[in-house]
């Protein structure tokens, strides 16, 4: 579905010359996977997203969707950001809507509708984003991105910002728009539980420029306890791979 | 036992709503209260002022007094000459103002927008910037005539400055985290102007407008001083030729009226356009009260 094929990413540094962010990366995600990326602070995890949704290109190496080079922004990939970025001076309907401005209007009212229903938030469609709370903008965020029926969705840190309880609710609800809806799902997370609760695979990476350190297989049905034995095993295991540096 | 408590809760929530009543009819007293204060400190000022003038304290032909000023608009008003006076001048500014604000936004936001055209442009308007407005009329005038054309053409330099600045500011520091979004969402150039850049833009750029306006009017008052028939300034230079303070001070009162109904028109105007602000300052106002 999804192969990352030698990315290499690079800047150029502000004192001349350039600085290696992301060194030969290699991963496959198969298609309705769930794969998490975790790492310390300034290993590329972020920068990896941002090249799997077209936002930022490779300096080396490059991404496939089925197939398809990735060459730019693309329908079939959304992306969730840390912050909701949504626009203050639009409702959340017309928020909603800006993923889908190339429709006809009816498939848009649509699909509006259906994305604000999936995500419990039909009822505050005619609010603007300051009146929403932090948890209900970030729902936002993700119904405007899978509005469209996206392939794959990219989440970049997605629940960070938020408490814990809302947090967790919001990965359960995240879970559940998976099963129905099939995508394929790559996030960046700081937060071992959710990578562990969430993912079928979690991609470890470590150092700068980063390098994938390991593939951890999280064999388990969900929904998963939290505090089970085996996630606990899993944690440790991360938390050993990225000791290691 | 609940009916019981519910007949001696009664009285109760009908104290709580009379209370309501007060408190309700209490904040507007003190609104008005609050507002009319500020109106003491003038009305004393114009009392003291009359008082002054009528014991003699000032001399007439340097210090007119607040009835004389108020008859001399009340007498031009009746020769029929206040209105074209001040739509003269006004007419002035509404021609700089739209033509300065037309070639400002135009280049801001070329410049705001594309970094190949800041950097050609932006230094050059800058440097232009640093020459004090009023300088440019000796060359207007050489270029223009003294008519019309050289009073609009220093207005609108005069507005251009601050509508240039704050719409370039503003788009080149419009949020890139909004932008990306209409790069994932692969939004058209227009559709990207429409739903993110001009939004996000706005309001800075009615804070230029309103800044360009109240340049407009010092601007109009320097181009009518140094030469007209018509207009507020004209009328300031012929209250002083003929030693009529009292016109002065009258023109002086009417470019103040004039120039505070023009900014609250365009305030006004640009409201609707700036809605979602004021949502949100309400808002957090009413979070504040809870």
């Amino acid at each position: 579905m999804l192969e990352i094929n030698g990315v290499t990413k690079s800047f150029a540094a502000p004192e001349g010359g350039s600085s290696l962010a992301l060194d030969t990366f290699n991963l496959s995600v198969g298609e309705h996977e769930i794969v998490s990326l975790v790492g310390t602070s300034g290993c590329g995890k972020s920068t990896l997203l941002r090249i799997l949704s077209g936002l930022d290109s490779a300096s080396d190496g490059g991404v496939t969707i089925a197939g398809q080079p990735v060459t730019g922004p693309n329908p079939d990939i959304a992306m969730v950001f840390q912050e909701p970025r949504l626009m203050p001076w639009l409702t959340v309907r017309e928020n909603v809507r800006l993923a889908l401005l190339d429709l006809s209007r009816n498939e848009q009212d649509e699909l509006i509708a259906e994305a604000l229903g999936q995500v419990g938030l039909d009822r505050h469609a005619d609010l603007l984003p300051n009146q929403l709370s932090g948890g209900m903008a970030q729902r936002v965020a993700i119904a405007r991105a899978l509005a469209r029926h996206p392939k794959i969705l990219l989440l970049d840190e997605p629940f960070s910002a938020l408490d814990s309880f809302t947090r967790q609710k919001l990965q359960v609800h995240l879970l559940e728009l998976w099963e129905r809806s099939r995508f394929t799902m790559v996030f960046v997370t700081h937060d071992l539980d959710e990578a562990t609760v969430l993912s079928d695979r979690i991609a470890v990476l470590r150092g700068h420029p980063g390098r994938l350190a390991q593939v951890i297989d999280v064999n388990l049905p969900r929904p998963r306890a939290r505090s089970s034995v085996q996630l606990q095993q899993i944690k440790r295991e991360i938390t050993q791979v990225l000791d290691l540096s | 036992m609940a009916l019981v408590e519910r007949i001696r809760r009664r009285p109760v929530e009908t104290v709580a709503f009379s209370d309501a009543a007060v408190t309700l009819r209490q904040e507007v007293a003190t609104g008005l209260l609050s507002r009319g204060k500020g109106l003491i400190v003038p009305l004393a000022l114009l009392l003291a002022w009359e008082v002054l003038s009528r014991l003699g304290v000032f001399a007439e032909h340097l210090v007119p007094s607040p009835t004389a000023v108020a008859n001399e608009i009340i007498y031009l008003w009746n020769k029929g000459v206040l209105v074209e006076h001040v739509w003269t001048t006004t007419y002035r500014v509404i021609l700089g103002f739209a033509a300065g604000t037309l070639i400002a936004t135009v280049l801001g936001s070329l410049t705001g927008a594309s970094r190949l055209a800041r950097e050609l442009l932006d230094p050059t308007i800058q440097a232009l910037k640093a020459v004090p407005s009023l300088a440019w009329v000796p060359l207007f005038i050489l270029w223009f005539g003294i008519f019309e054309t050289s009073k609009v053409s220093l207005i609108a330099v005069g507005v251009f400055f601050p509508v240039y600045l704050n719409l370039m500011s503003a788009i080149h520091d419009s949020d890139r985290k909004l932008v990306e979004v209409g790069r994932i969402y692969r939004l058209t150039t227009w559709q990207q102007l429409r739903y993110i850049l001009v939004p996000s833009t706005l309001p800075s750029y009615v804070v230029g407008l309103r800044s360009g306006l109240a340049l407009g009017w010092m601007f109009v008052i320097a181009a009518e001083l140094m030469g007209a028939s018509k207009g507020l300034g004209f009328l300031m230079i012929d209250g002083q030729m003929t030693g009529h303070p009292a016109i002065i001070v009258g023109s002086l009162i009417l470019f103040a009226l004039v120039g505070k109904a023009s900014d609250g028109f365009l305030a006004f105007a640009t409201r609707p356009l700036l809605k979602w602000q004021d949502s949100f300052a309400k808002m957090t106002q009413g979070g504040g009260n809870a």
